[in-house]
């Protein structure tokens, strides 16, 4: 890649950051040319974030039609998974699992509910609204 | 030893921005690509087993730590690191470090960094960078993460999250600074001495997921997707493959372009024309992962038909093009 041809195609996922890659300067050299961003790369981290804002909101259709509770909106909206979540909150598996399902969710300890909180990183009053 | 103020300079991978940084700052002057190539940290590496959100492992260099632990040996000095169980003791081990005026490497996740763009905050755990002091009022690190263009600030609170966030390569708060002053390396041993390792990671590895097995293998997974029962559920695989190679702080081209640096430098260095001519030959190869890459993001786009036997077949080549790369890079570093 020469230098002239570092993408600038202004990706708004770099949130107005350059990045720096490496590319062949005009004297033949390897170089750190700063990028504005590039269109392929934009498109597939889109499509990461896309894949989990698909997950929440559907996630937040199963709440209201009272097949599921706010907690796994609130996982999606952290970007993880029941794996990941039951990781960071020292839970397992089948307890996360568990916890998701509304009836459960509704009695939830108060110590269960500040693990999530913690491991969401949101204050265990957003964990009841999906909003 | 002896430290100044520490230098920030924007790098294009994280961990090769931070462990150059340290090195210079601890008095030897050392380039990205050279930090980079002297630990042997490009591979390719594809473990369909390991998953992260159900989308494989897919990386297009060493582990994480590699440049950490391999800049020790040609450098001739002594890497320490340190994790720890309890955020406290990993937030005062750090704090009397810094108070020290020591420069320190940290491993983070990248999501509970806040002055992160939101759209690269995803769990991933193996994020480098060096905090150089607290401001002394409100407490806040100053960090040089090396992908940004400036020095940042990041709460404590913010930083602990970061730096024992748990799951897949959780960093357990791992920190790390030279025990000793780095030495400027015999290059004639050491170029030649990583140069080989890489070769062997990529021609001959210890296991057929990585180096250009690997490639071949993900071509094959590829062409394996259900393009048609599930076609968004390809375009998600074909993309993580793409994002792995082009945004996790690779400087593009999955590494290539600047172990291409990292050659052109070492050719000067160790006076071996041939080592300059490789390194144009892999820039044309790097190009051609970034057309990969390209025809890649236009079927995910729905600009081109999802062809999934076409990118199996551009995958091929780019497994082909390398083998003959590094059997070449090997006759060429080769006492003869």
């Amino acid at each position: 890649m020469n230098a002239a041809d570092v993408p600038q195609e202004s990706s708004s996922t770099y949130g107005g950051y350059l990045k720096a890659v490496y590319a062949r300067s005009g004297d033949g050299r390897m170089t750190l040319v700063q990028s504005r961003g590039w269109e392929a790369e934009e498109t597939v981290t889109r499509q990461a974030v896309q894949a989990f804002e698909a997950l929440a909101a559907a996630a937040r259709e199963r709440v209201r039609a009272g097949q599921s509770s706010p907690l796994e909106v609130h996982m999606y909206r952290a970007r993880m998974d029941v794996a990941l979540l039951a990781q960071t909150s020292g839970l397992w598996r089948w307890q996360v699992r568990r916890h998701i399902q509304p009836t459960v969710f509704a009695r939830l300890s108060q110590a269960h509910r500040a693990r999530y909180a913690e491991a969401l990183g949101i204050h265990p009053d957003q964990l009841d609204s999906v909003d | 030893m002896t430290t100044s103020r520490f230098v920030h300079q924007q790098a294009s991978h994280c961990e090769s921005g931070v462990m150059s940084a340290i090195v210079r700052h601890y008095g030897l002057p050392l380039s990205e690509p050279m930090a980079f190539g002297l630990s042997s940290a490009l591979a390719f590496a594809f473990f369909p087993f390991i998953k992260l959100s159900g989308l494989p492992l897919v990386s297009y260099r060493m582990p994480p730590r590699t440049i950490i632990r391999g800049l020790q040996k040609p450098l001739r000095f002594s890497m320490r690191t340190e994790t720890f169980r309890r955020p406290e003791d990993g937030a005062a081990r750090l704090n009397t470090l810094l108070d020290n005026g020591q420069a320190v490497g940290l491993q983070v996740s990248v999501f509970w960094l806040p002055f992160m763009p939101p759209d690269f905050r995803f769990h991933f755990n193996a994020h480098n960078l060096i905090a150089y002091g607290r401001d002394a009022t409100s407490w806040e690190y100053l960090l040089s993460d090396p992908v940004l263009e400036e020095p940042v600030r990041c709460a404590p609170v913010d930083l602990a999250k970061a730096r024992f966030a748990r799951g897949l390569l959780a960093p357990r708060g791992l920190l790390y600074y030279p025990g000793s002053a780095p030495q400027e390396p015999v290059w004639e041993q050491a170029i030649p001495a990583a140069i080989k390792k890489t070769v062997r990671n990529m021609l001959r590895p210890p296991l057929p997921f990585i180096g250009v097995k690997g490639i071949a293998r993900i071509a094959r997974a590829v062409e394996r997707l259900p393009a048609a029962s599930a076609p968004q559920a390809a375009k998600l695989y074909i993309g993580h493959l793409v994002r792995m190679q082009e945004e996790i702080g690779t400087g593009g081209g999955g590494f290539r372009f600047m172990y291409a640096a990292f050659l052109e430098e070492a050719s000067t260095l160790i006076a071996s024309p041939a080592l300059a001519e490789l390194a144009e030959k892999l820039v044309e190869i790097g190009d051609l992962w970034r057309e990969f890459a390209l025809a890649t993001s236009r079927m995910i786009r729905d600009r081109d038909p999802l062809d999934l036997d076409h990118l199996a077949v551009l995958l091929r080549a780019q497994a082909e093009r390398e083998k003959t790369f590094f059997a070449s890079l090997y006759k060429a570093v080769r006492p003869s």
